[in-house]
């Protein structure tokens, strides 16, 4: 069952938020542990491909090894910051969010539905070394399966949790409102705005079934519907004669 | 065709339009700038307030519309703005060195004087051990560290000549902050990890000054360990203090929730950490510089422990940094 972060503004509206579960979790972990490790590789490889121009050796890391514990450290440890600071450092500054989370299509949030503060933040990542126990996030992964929020103990500990991300989704108002002199009514408006947007994702015939009863509906001539592509240029012309731009 | 409540909901849905699109503007732009006028607030306010009715009206008219969805989005986005809290993180960091760090700390002074009294029994315990049984040595120190002390030398000795003094205080930092963050995180699991941490750390320090003592190099570790050791240890404890604390609330949560129990004591306790970090940096500092420097005489090096231990207790005693309260100020700002 899915399950729902509900809270109540100050004008007694409910904003409600769908919780991301583990699928989600482990999903965009994984996207964001590939693209820090492949950073930090890249860094490394960076200074190995600087140093070997310096001083020409058979294999590709040996200079690295042989350039002595100041150079290694050096390298090191700015591959060892990538790999390290990049969900603190990402999470606080895009609000929530990582490259990973963000493809998986969720975010960090707080019990009441907040982005959490930097200290919030900060207390998340810190607990990772415990979640992380003993080893490939385990003890993490049996919190998250065992709390009702599918969370890990980091996030217990600075009262956040993941969901969904409708946050960043278009605010314009235009299909969902249309012209005033616009002869469809707002149910058939949003019929056509659906069809239009699953266009590519349905089967042809069923589709172009769609597509004539949505004519019929409106009492538009359907007969002369014409090829496919015909069809679907009429349904666009519809949509912007809706929304009252020049077709 | 559109019946009458359709036509009605596609006649108010035109009214209010204009209203949702300047909210939006508004927004983006407060949100661009993180800052704004009186005026644009107010009217950010009352566009909240004016969407917030509209949302309930449509969700009652139309509630799987694409409409809901839009305006629940666009309202989350204006809460996300005006319930933003204000302040930033240099104000919260001086704040917390100022008098938070010293509140906990005189909170906590129980669990501190706690687990200091277990790290010194375990110290005892680790000595007691390597004393009566030497072999046992092996289970507290590398191979390496057995082996020069046998030859009569101290795995420090000439450690300045091999790594850098800012690596080695780079590594001895990370490092010890590394295990003041396990011991206050480990105190998620009902405080028994952050007990293993002092208690392990405590036989290891016991357990190598006895082996060294075998030796007759007790005195030259003392040396070595003096400058930076007493500081390094506090904070170590201080933060297995703040992890017991997390231990506690999860174990006895009073009349609240375990898990509200524990974010709290999380929130409280973790603001003894920064000023943790901040030390350590200081004592791997000591520890790169002075400890492995044989032209620093024990009396100096007794002088930089002590004085840096009672820089940290100033510090902790909230006397440093207090300012003198201005009188009748209120917390109310309008």
């Amino acid at each position: 069952m899915e399950e729902k972060l509900v809270v109540q503004t100050a004008d007694a509206v409910e904003v409600e938020l769908s919780v991301a579960g583990i699928g989600s979790r482990s999903y965009a972990f994984l996207i964001d542990w590939h693209i820090r490790f492949l950073l930090a590789l890249a860094w490394l490889v960076l200074i190995a491909v600087l140093l070997g121009l310096l001083s020409p050796a058979e294999d590709f890391f040996s200079p690295l090894v042989k350039a002595g514990k100041v150079v290694l450290y050096a390298g090191l440890l700015p591959a060892a910051a990538i790999y390290f600071l990049y969900h603190p450092l990402l999470e606080i500054v895009m609000q929530g969010r990582t490259p990973g989370k963000r493809m998986a299509g969720i975010r960090i949030v707080t019990e009441r539905a907040l982005t959490p503060d930097a200290g919030a933040l900060i207390i998340r990542n810190v607990f990772r070394l415990v979640d992380s126990l003993p080893a490939f996030y385990v003890l993490g992964l049996v919190v998250a399966m065992f709390t009702a929020r599918q969370v890990r103990i980091g996030d217990l500990a600075a009262g956040t949790l993941l969901v969904y991300d409708t946050g960043k989704r278009s605010l314009d108002f235009d299909g969902v409102i249309g012209a005033s002199s616009s002869r469809l009514s707002p149910g058939d408006r949003e019929l056509l705005d659906d069809l239009l947007e699953r266009w590519r994702g349905l089967d042809a015939p069923l589709r172009r079934g769609l597509a004539e009863k949505f004519l019929a509906r409106i009492g538009e001539p359907v007969a002369s519907s014409g090829t496919e592509a015909e069809l679907r240029k009429r349904l666009r012309k519809l949509r912007d004669e809706s929304r009252g731009k020049p077709a | 065709m559109a019946n009458r409540p359709e036509a009605a909901l596609a006649a108010w849905l035109q009214g209010r339009a204009a209203q949702w699109q300047r909210l939006s503007r508004a927004l983006a732009e407060v949100s661009a700038r993180r800052r704004a006028e009186l005026p644009q607030l107010k009217e950010l306010v009352s566009g909240y307030r004016a969407l917030a009715r509209d949302l309930s009206l449509a969700r009652a008219a139309a509630p799987d519309a694409k409409l809901v969805a839009r305006l629940e989005a666009l309202l989350t986005q204006a809460r996300e703005v005006i319930h933003r809290r204000p302040g930033n993180v240099r104000d919260a960091l001086a704040g917390l060195f100022r008098d938070g760090a010293a509140r906990v700390a005189f909170e906590l002074r129980g669990r501190i004087a706690a687990v200091t009294a277990l790290f010194l029994a375990s110290a005892a315990a680790g000595w007691w051990l390597v004393h009566s049984y030497p072999e046992l040595a092996a289970l507290f120190a590398s191979e390496q560290m057995i082996n020069s002390v046998q030859r009569g030398e101290l795995w420090t000795d000439g450690l300045i000549n091999i790594v850098p003094s800012a690596l080695l205080s780079l590594g001895i930092m990370t490092n010890n902050i590394v295990v003041s963050l396990f011991a206050f995180t480990l105190g998620a699991l009902y405080g028994l990890g952050t007990l293993y941490i002092v208690g392990m750390n405590g036989l290891m320090l016991g357990g190598v000054f006895a082996m060294t003592a075998q030796h007759g190099l007790a005195g030259r570790l003392a040396e070595f360990v003096v400058a930076h050791g007493i500081v390094e240890i506090s904070v170590i404890l201080l933060a297995a203090a703040a992890g017991v604390e997390l231990g506690e609330a999860l174990a006895r949560p009073g009349n609240r929730s375990r898990a509200a129990a524990f974010r709290e004591a999380v929130r409280r306790a973790g603001q003894l950490l920064p000023v943790c970090a901040l030390f350590l940096v200081g004592a791997g500092l000591i520890e790169g510089y002075v400890s492995p420097d044989p032209l620093f005489t024990m009396a100096q090096r007794v002088a930089i422990g002590v004085a840096y231990w009672l820089l940290l207790m100033l510090v902790l005693s909230g006397r440093l940094w207090r300012r003198p309260r201005p009188h009748g100020r209120s917390d109310l700002t309008l």
